[in-house]
């Protein structure tokens, strides 16, 4: 019998496909699926500070756009009882999913004053939550906020977390950091339980049609996978932090890839958008006989095997890789190859 | 032992529904200012799902009217129910009938009204006593409450007394001064209410209800031999009522410590002079008499409580056996009568009395007048009422005479000295001069609430409003201090002026009623350093003349910073206690704190700290202006309130209105019988806008979309020849007209900058992106105050260029070649970027020179009818829309009347031009009735010809024989002959609701009328109500758990007559086809019903965001376009046109852009998610339904 279990920030999980942040956890619903379809743990969609800070502005914005300058007229909705503004409606689908399901939930929290990183992962411990995630989703757009200033950032928030809050917390990083290695490492030391690789930005798109920027979402392909499995072989053993890999992760192959970098969990949410839930069962299906078919007996026996330190040839995750991709290389004729 | 309650700041509206809501079972609502607050708070409670006093949930009903809600509080009556209803004015003329009713069968009820102003020579949403007296002889009682605290107490005694004496009640207050002041009261808790009320007397109630276990009949018709004894025979429960009233007050007292009276009087024991009265002007009146009696008068007020049934012998005793003149004061206007209700009453009751047992104590009166005041919340203020006192001491004191105004014509009114003042000093008077929305009035009513509830002091708040709906400013009258403070008048003399807007000093004169070293605090980017330099000459005067201590704050930049926009009440709210030291700071500060949590908390944690960000940040912000007495007085001029160039009747009359001193308005000033001029915005510059567009003639492609969308007509477009530009001013801008039809002229587009709102819906509406900077549009918003000058200059100049010729032949049923007519309905005081007056702009356009227009009470009437300035217009050649506003509920008839005569007119002049046939010649007539007037160019050729046959006509009167008698008769009616138009417009509140009877028969009737409906999809001027025209799982007022029914479809019952043509339109979604079935409309000669969907901000949208929320809403296929044209069946086609196409987004994508739909997700999220699936299948379903039937 194949040891499938993995443990992630001392977390035991059955294996290690986990759902990460979708929609399809936004609801207790949702949750319970992912559950039945084999989830071994559950990340919650992120708790935006900045999307509550936005509805309760918005909320007061109407309520009071127009009141008070018109005898007839002094308001134009009614006082409701409550409003939800904050964020209950988060903390209560905690609460509901750890009672309806037996697996770890995952919260994931941005962020972006620092007290309410502080106040709000509290509240999330409180609720229940097995774990946090940190989701540092950050753009420095401001030309004036220095590559410093952005990592001490990252650093204050997850020390005045940690600090906080007593269940495990991860990092979700962002791959944009000139010294991704040695982001990594003060993250860990910080005391991150674990290291989530990579965040994905949704970078806007343009509308030709109407001159406008929109948001655009586009779903990970397993092309993606690359980045964060270089990272996640080149930082195992190197830091203390648990690795988690997300983004790109579609199939069985691109598990076992992450796994090999030394992923203690691989994330995803693209693909169980695409197919549904029950693609972690496939995924795990597999997985399972690949292993077997390679007499793998344990997930901790892969665990890292192809990470940086295990390889033959080390230098192949720096700068020679790349030169040896470019170099090899040629255009095809028939463009199959990079229609993907 | 009696229960005093601790103290609460209510508005009068609340005191009484607090009351009424507790007694009730159930509760039929329709909102009508100012009593639309009752109506508010007891559906918000009911869905919030507070109890009455016996533990169960009110059901509470919105009616289609205040007659339909009459009508069910009857129902629910005779079947058992304790059951209320909220009404003024218009709406309780309604409910006449019905009181009647409910009185003939001696049925225990209590309606509460805030009393306000009937529609007469105009309407008037302000209090007076007009409504409940055309009640007096339905048989109710009638309770007046003069003050907050009476309000609550008698919403009580009410209840109990009706219970008692089975006559229903009328509890009474005066509607704004009264339901919406805020002041510091004890409320009755449940316990004061459960002792008062007698369940026996509730059981007995229900024991008469209709039940078919034992059944009886009410509402038989009666004969001659019976019905007078039938009305005789309830007299003994009358005769009863006033004992059983005092018996309730009496017991009331035992348990509240308040002690009433049916007729409490106050004042000298000895008074030898005694105003009668009732209302809160009476409380003015004890204060008054007390000041007097104090420096040796003899004076009081009796004052009236138990209107109906009138007790003689409980009034005659009130009276002290000293008096020798008694002034009766009426807030109420009976033209023609012998004396106004209260007068004759007590008329009747002296004279009573000296024929009676009592005559020995009105033995020594030798002087009984009656005067009128207070009409339309007229101000009624001390000096008034020593006017009224000095008044009696004359020999023979002028009778019917009037107070508060100067009576020129009849010279009826009583002069008095405006400077005189009873205030005490310790009375602490501040005033707040705020701009609509900033929150000044929210803020001063929570200074209200910590004053009143966390310190000693009496207080009171009482707030003015603009009748514009944009721009509009407030003013907040509070006062506090050790005593009660019982004056229910603006601040004459204030300690403390906030001018929340700097701008304020140029438009009006704010420190006008500041007091002798009064402190003044302003909001303004000017430092401590100009800011006096800055300020007006009038300004500047007064603050040297009358000593005043100036503070400043640049609030807009401490709000800014905190991240609270333009919200600055907040700031100035902390200035106020800072400088005002009604409380010790820190103390002030964590009350204030205390409050915005109280007030936001609900909102969200991040609204209450940005609150607080901005409480922390205010006072190192706050500094006083050092003016030395000797500085210059050197500050800018006023600019004229008119310009030079005004009618006469504007500068002597409008120009008074709008400084706001209309007050001063002589009688002989005023028109006789409500006719105004029209075109009358455009002498009002307003300078609202912040921010104005500015035209790129390089970009722009004439296409006119920003034209036709202006909410306020203020873009207008002109083709004209290009030498005209040698006296244009020099930034006027123009470019090469794009017009194959008008080659080689010049094209410019022109903003009215002093009139526009900001609300830049044309920068929305503008398709062109600049190629360089795709968010650069053709027409672009910037900061008005640089550009004011100019392009008022530039206005001046492009008013003088030539108007498009209709005769001309340019096909004006599309919008580039609209946006070139001239609009007869311009600068309207909407709210910025109104939903609705882009079509009203449209018609006035396309038809307004040859139109009537009746106008349904509501919005539209408002800011298309409210004085001082209105917006429906005239052209060059003085021709323009004629308007006139009836009802609410009768507009569609009045425009059906107006048709009638206009058809029998056109009847009458085709009748005798036969007649005159041979005079006027065969020809001539025959080119008068066969003129085709089927387009422009028929029309102005028409009225040519009319106009000559005037003038043949007018010599032929001017003889003696019998062509003369038909050439007079004919000159009368001879307009008619050109193409008239009537429009009947209003919004959804009167044709889905209150309207809708009228309106079907209308349409029903066939003639020749056009109905717009303005379909905001709520009663937007009373402040969002739901109407039947509300969609299904929206939020609004009466609706607070979202609507549950789906929106009536109007369209399709007016389709089922098959001969009305019937349109649907968006114009933000698709301006053509509105143009279109516009043109179709007007074209058909029949019935005519567009329903336009009209944006609003009760919808919960910013308004810029309105052409795309209507464009959402045909694109979820909500709203379809559809165009039902009854002359195609003739053609063999289907005569329903959609205009629109099949769903592209889902209705959740359109509904979840607006807070009426939001809001529900926000509060009860499961129920609105059930909502949302309902209305997407309502809204397909709804589709399906359209599309098969044009498909047919």
């Amino acid at each position: 019998m194949i040891d499938l279990s993995t443990t992630f920030m001392g977390l035991k999980l059955a294996h290690p496909l986990v759902p990460s942040a979708s929609p399809l956890s936004r609801s207790l619903d949702g949750c319970k699926k992912l559950e039945d379809a084999g989830a071994p743990a559950i990340v919650l969609p992120s708790l935006f500070e900045e999307q509550i800070e936005q509805e309760s502005h918005s909320l007061n914005h109407f309520m009071s756009y127009g009141a008070e300058s018109f005898n007839e007229a002094t308001t134009y909705f009614p006082e409701m009882v409550t409003y939800n503004t904050g964020p209950d409606h988060y903390l209560d689908l905690i609460q509901a999913a750890k009672k309806a399901t037996h697996i770890p939930i995952i919260a994931s929290l941005n962020g972006v004053t620092d007290g309410t990183w502080v106040d709000y992962a509290l509240r999330i411990q409180q609720a229940g939550a097995d774990a946090l995630e940190l989701n540092v989703y950050y753009i420095p757009a401001d030309p004036k906020v220095t590559s410093e200033q952005v990592e001490r950032r990252y650093i204050d928030t997850l020390f005045h977390v940690k600090r906080t809050v007593s269940i495990p917390v991860s990092v979700k990083m962002s791959p944009y950091f000139s010294a991704v290695g040695n982001m990594a490492k003060r993250l860990s030391d910080s005391g991150a339980n674990a290291l989530v690789l990579f965040n994905r930005f949704y970078q806007p798109d343009f509308d030709l049609e109407n001159y406008e920027v929109v948001p655009h979402l586009v779903l990970s392909s397993a092309d993606e996978l690359r980045l964060p499995l270089r990272w996640i072989a080149i930082l195992y053993k190197r830091v203390a932090a648990d690795l988690a890999l997300t983004t790109g992760v579609h199939s069985h192959f691109d598990a076992i890839k992450g796994i090999m970098a030394g992923a203690s969990v691989t994330m995803m949410a693209s693909e169980l958008l695409r197919n549904g839930p029950r693609r972690i069962n496939e995924i795990l299906h597999d997985l399972r006989g690949w292993m077997e078919e390679r007499e793998y007996v344990s997930v901790r026996q892969m665990r890292g095997s192809m990470s940086q330190a295990h390889v033959r040839n080390p230098a192949m995750f720096e700068r020679a890789n790349y030169m040896k991709a470019l170099d090899s290389w040629r255009p095809d004729p028939i463009g199959t190859a990079m229609s993907r | 032992m009696a229960n005093l309650r601790p103290y609460v700041t209510l508005e009068g509206n609340e005191a009484a529904a607090s009351v009424a809501y507790r007694c009730s079972e159930v509760i039929a609502i329709y909102p009508i200012t100012p009593s639309s607050g009752m109506s508010e708070m007891s559906d918000q409670w009911m869905s919030a799902g507070k109890k009455n006093l016996w533990g169960t949930v009110p059901v509470v009903q919105e009616m289609q009217s205040e007659g339909g809600a009459a009508g069910a509080v009857h129902g629910a009556l005779q079947t058992g129910a304790l059951a209320t209803t909220f009404t003024s004015s218009q709406g309780l003329l309604l409910m006449i009938p019905n009181m009647h009713k409910i009185a003939g069968e001696l049925t225990s009820a209590v309606f509460h009204v805030a009393a306000r102003a009937l529609a007469a020579q105009g309407l008037s949403i302000f209090g007076d006593h007009s409504d409940v007296m055309q009640t007096r002889s339905a048989g109710w009682g009638m309770l007046f409450g003069n003050s907050g605290q009476e309000v609550a107490d008698f919403a009580a005694i009410s209840f109990a007394s009706t219970l008692e004496a089975r006559v229903p009640f009328l509890h009474v207050f005066d509607g704004f001064r009264t339901s919406s002041e805020v002041t510091k009261l004890r409320p009755l808790a449940d316990e004061d209410l459960r002792a008062l009320i007698d369940d026996k007397l509730i059981r007995a109630h229900r024991a008469r209800a209709l039940n078919p276990e034992h059944p009886v009949m009410r509402g038989t018709a009666q004969n001659p031999d019976m019905y007078f004894q039938g009305r005789e025979a309830s007299n003994p429960f009358y005769l009863a009522t006033p004992t059983i009233v005092q018996g309730v007050m009496d017991r009331f007292a035992a348990i509240t410590g308040r002690q009433y009276q049916l007729f409490d009087y106050e004042g000298a024991p000895d008074a030898d002079r005694v105003i009668v009265m009732m209302g809160s002007g009476a409380e003015a009146v004890g204060d008054t008499a007390a000041y007097l009696n104090a420096r040796g008068e003899k004076v009081g007020v009796v004052k009236v409580h138990l209107f109906r049934p009138f007790s003689v012998e409980h009034f005659i005793q009130a009276l002290p056996p000293t008096v020798k003149a008694v002034a009766v004061l009426d807030r109420c206007k009976e033209p023609g009568s012998a004396g106004e209700p209260l007068y004759q009453d007590i008329a009747t009751a002296i004279s009573e009395a000296r024929f009676g047992a009592l005559q020995g104590r009105v033995a020594g009166i030798r002087a009984l007048v009656g005067g009128r005041y207070g009409l339309s919340s007229k101000e009624f203020t001390p000096a008034m009422i020593k006017a009224v006192f000095d008044e009696l001491k004359k020999d023979t004191p002028k009778n019917h005479f009037t107070v508060g105004i100067n009576d020129d014509v009849t010279f009826t009114s009583l002069a008095f000295d405006p400077a005189f003042d009873i205030e005490p000093a310790e009375t602490v008077r501040a005033m707040f001069w705020g701009l609509g929305a900033d929150g000044t009035v929210g803020a001063n009513k929570n200074s209200i609430k910590i004053i009143g509830e966390e310190t000693d002091n009496f207080a009171q708040g009482y707030f003015v409003y603009d009748s514009k709906k944009s721009g509009a400013r407030t003013v907040s009258h509070l006062r506090f201090g050790p005593k009660p403070i019982r004056a229910p008048y603006l601040i004459a003399k204030a300690n403390f002026i906030g001018v929340h807007q700097f701008g304020f000093f140029e438009r009006y004169n704010v420190l006008e009623t500041a007091a002798q070293g009064a402190v003044v605090l302003v909001n303004s980017p000017y430092d401590a350093s100009s800011l006096f330099a800055r300020l007006p000459k009038r300004a500047q005067k007064q603050v040297l003349d009358k000593k005043l201590r100036v503070y400043v704050i640049d609030a807009y930049k401490v709000a800014e910073d905190a991240g609270m926009g333009n919200r600055i009440n907040t700031v100035m709210q902390v200035c106020f206690f800072a400088i005002s030291g009604v409380l010790p700071r820190d103390e002030a500060i964590a009350k204030i704190k205390e409050a915005i949590r109280k007030t936001y908390y609900k909102r969200g944690e991040a609204v209450v700290q940005k609150n607080y960000a901005a409480v922390d940040r205010t006072l190192e912000y706050l500094v006083e202006v050092p003016i030395p007495a000797d500085s210059p007085i050197n500050g800018p001029e006023l600019p004229p309130i008119v310009p030079a160039e005004a009618p006469a009747f504007v500068k002597a009359v409008t120009a008074p209105m709008i400084a706001g001193e209309g007050d001063l308005l002589p009688v002989s000033a005023i028109p006789v019988d409500g006719t105004y001029p029209t075109g009358t915005t455009q002498w009002e510059r307003r300078n609202i806008a912040q921010d104005i567009p500015v035209w790129d003639p390089d970009l722009c492609i004439q296409c006119g979309k920003c034209v036709l969308v202006c909410p306020h007509a203020v873009i207008r477009a002109k083709v004209y020849d290009g030498a005209l530009l040698s006296e244009a001013p020099e930034t006027f801008k123009a470019t090469d007209a794009r017009w194959k039809e008008m080659p080689n002229q010049k094209y410019s587009l022109q903003v009215a900058v002093e009139d526009c709102t900001g609300c830049a819906v044309c920068v929305e509406a503008c398709p062109v992106k600049d190629k360089s900077a795709v968010g650069r549009r053709a027409i672009n918003m910037a900061e008005q105050r640089p550009l004011r000058e100019p392009e008022a200059e530039n206005w001046s100049f492009f008013k003088t260029l030539p108007e498009i010729k209709r005769e001309e032949g340019l096909n004006f049923g599309n919008v580039k070649n609209a946006q070139l007519l001239q609009p007869l309905f311009e600068f309207s005081g909407a709210c910025a970027g109104c939903g609705e007056t882009p079509y009203l702009r449209l018609i006035s356009a396309l038809v307004g020179e040859r139109a009537v227009v009746a106008n349904a009470t509501g919005c539209s009437s408002i800011y298309g009818g409210n004085l001082p300035t209105t917006p429906w217009a005239q052209n060059k050649a003085g021709r323009g829309p004629a308007w006139s506003n009836s009802l609410f509920e009768d507009n569609a008839e009045f425009g059906l009347g107006m048709r009638l005569t206009l058809d029998k007119h056109h009847e009458i002049a085709v009748e005798h031009l036969g007649r005159l046939s041979a005079v006027l010649g065969e020809d001539v007539v025959k080119a008068v009735l066969e003129a085709d007037q089927s387009n422009d160019k028929g029309i102005v050729e028409q009225r040519a010809r009319v106009a000559a046959l005037k003038l043949t006509l007018a010599d032929l009167a001017r003889g003696k024989d019998e062509n003369a008698t038909l050439a007079t008769e004919l000159l009368d009616v001879a307009d008619a002959l050109v193409r008239r138009s009537v429009w009947i417009v209003g919004g959804d509140g009167w044709a889905y609701d209150i309207g809708f009877g009228g309106l079907d028969h209308v349409l029903a009737s066939g003639r020749n009328v056009k109905v717009l409906v303005m379909d905001t999809e709520v009663y937007s001027n009373t402040g969002g109500q739901a109407s039947k025209a509300t969609p299904l799982g929206a939020v609004a007022k009466f609706a607070a758990s979202g609507k549950a029914v789906r929106k009536k479809d109007l369209g399709m019952l007016a389709m089922a007559y098959g001969n009305i043509y019937v349109a649907q339109i968006a114009m933000g979604a698709n301006d053509a086809q509105t143009i279109k079935a516009i043109a179709e409309a007007e074209a058909y000669d029949g019935p005519a019903l567009i329903i336009a969907y009209s944006p609003c901000i009760a919808h919960g949208i910013d308004m810029v965001q309105s052409l795309k929320q209507s464009k959402l809403a045909v694109d979820s296929t909500y709203w379809p376009l559809y165009r039902f044209d009854p002359r195609l069946r003739a053609a063999g086609k289907n005569p329903l046109q959609l205009d629109s196409g099949p769903a592209k987004i889902a209705f959740k994508d359109y509904a979840n852009n607006e807070q009426r739909y939001r809001v529900l997700a926000q509060s009860h999220p499961e129920h609105a998610d059930a909502l949302m699936k309902m209305a997407q299948e309502a809204v397909n379903e709804h589709w399906k339904r359209y599309e098969e039937l044009a498909k047919a």
